[in-house]
């Protein structure tokens, strides 16, 4: 009687530690295929941003967003259109759960001269020269909001390509209005605000 | 030569009178048609492009529709320090009277869909705070002074169609924003009494049914 028990009890256990618990599973296949790019902690690698800490909905817009080829620049287009393409929509919300509770750090690759004058910018902006002030949407650390995505910390690298790359044309996976902002700043504003916000904790 | 020369000479006068009423077309706005262009299209990358809001990490307001006079009035009020906004004392530095004005005209003609987004069953408890006021705690109708239809009139904003969590925000801190300046005080006095007396479900009650009007 206890052996027929224990049996069952073994196969229960057998069958339960084969479903991967998506969520909290750093060696399930799906996560493995990120941070192959991304970094095994999340925090970026090369041309591919930190995901760490980043916001969940933002993170759900951006696999969708390469699923309708919405987000078409040239990196996006090599690279991620072919990651997201095979995505359900079930496992693209636990992986953006996922990593949105990652712990961040900060890039700090930008020029730490310029960060003063980026700090002045993304807090403030500049009327004179109809440049809006990045943190009314951004908040006042970089953190974002909702579908809002934080830049606290991302890479100078990264954040200067995406603000260029808006402004060569290339699309936002939500638009308006970041790809209409971006087309207005001056190289030299992009230099400093992408210096400052690497920086940002 | 004679007909060439006289068609070049009359050429010549159209030009320099077109151009010299151009100058003067300008000079008499207070503005170039290029910087006011540029300034408005500053103004819709925060409010919208069709001036309807956005809710960035504050609800950035709707623009669309708005009293001009208010409009102008808040402009005014905000570089002066009269209403206090981290955003906006900035962003509206450095405007003449005749831009503020352009400005609030642009706006004003401007039509967005309603908002909505708030909770449906507050709307009715809203609807009747809006339209006959409460009595028990001295808050007149909201009606009586911006209108049937939350349009407003003159310094009256219009109310129609407002984020509601713009409306909230604005009516909670109403005496911490406005009238900031005692040796200037404004207009925006008139709504401290209201804006004290209500509850605070009693505004998310009037936000939610504002921002569901056309």
């Amino acid at each position: 009687m206890m052996k027929l028990i224990r049996s069952k009890i073994a196969v229960v256990a057998l069958v339960a530690s084969a479903i991967p618990a998506l969520a909290d599973d750093l060696s399930s296949a799906a996560t493995r295929n990120c941070t192959w790019c991304h970094g095994t902690s999340a925090q970026g690698y090369a041309n591919a941003p930190r995901l760490a800490a980043q916001r969940q909905q933002y993170i759900l817009n951006q696999l969708l967003g390469f699923r309708t080829h919405a987000r078409d620049n040239p990196f996006s287009k090599q690279y991620m259109w072919g990651a997201a393409a095979n995505l359900s929509l079930a496992r693209a919300h636990a992986l953006a759960s996922y990593f949105s509770t990652l712990p961040p750090r900060a890039a700090n690759d930008g020029h730490r001269d310029l960060a003063a004058a980026g700090r002045a910018l993304y807090e403030d902006g500049d009327p004179d020269s109809n440049t809006v002030a990045c943190s009314v949407c951004h908040g006042p650390s970089g953190e974002g909001i909702g579908g809002i995505p934080r830049l606290g910390g991302l890479s100078y690298d990264y954040l200067k390509r995406k603000l260029r790359q808006w402004g060569e044309g290339y699309h936002a996976a939500a638009e308006p209005p970041m790809p209409l902002i971006a087309r207005k700043l001056s190289p030299d504003e992009i230099e400093v605000i992408a210096s400052y916000l690497s920086f940002v904790k | 030569m004679k007909v060439i020369g006289s068609r070049l000479a009359l050429q010549a006068i159209l030009a320099i009178a077109l151009s010299a009423a151009g100058r003067a077309d300008g000079a008499d706005r207070g503005y170039s048609r290029g910087s006011l262009h540029a300034k408005i299209e500053y103004c819709t990358l925060c409010h919208g492009l069709s001036g309807q809001g956005y809710r960035g990490f504050v609800p950035i307001p709707r623009l669309a529709g708005q009293q001009p006079e208010y409009f102008e009035n808040q402009l005014r009020a905000f570089v002066e320090g009269r209403r206090q906004n981290r955003y906006m004392s900035n962003a509206a530095r450095g405007l003449s009277a005749a831009t503020r004005a352009a400005i609030a005209e642009h706006f004003s003609g401007l039509h967005a869909r309603p908002w909505g987004g708030a909770p449906r069953g507050l709307v009715a408890t809203g609807k009747r705070i809006y339209q006959d006021g409460d009595p028990e705690t001295n808050v007149p109708a909201c009606m009586a002074c911006h209108g049937p239809d939350a349009k407003g009139q003159d310094a009256i904003p219009r109310l129609a169609g407002q984020l509601p969590d713009y409306i909230f925000n604005k009516l909670v801190n109403w005496s911490r924003e406005r009238g900031q300046d005692p040796a200037n005080p404004d207009v925006s006095a008139v709504m401290l009494p209201t804006s004290h007396n209500l509850t605070r479900s009693q505004i998310s009650a009037i936000a939610a049914y504002l921002s569901y009007q056309p």
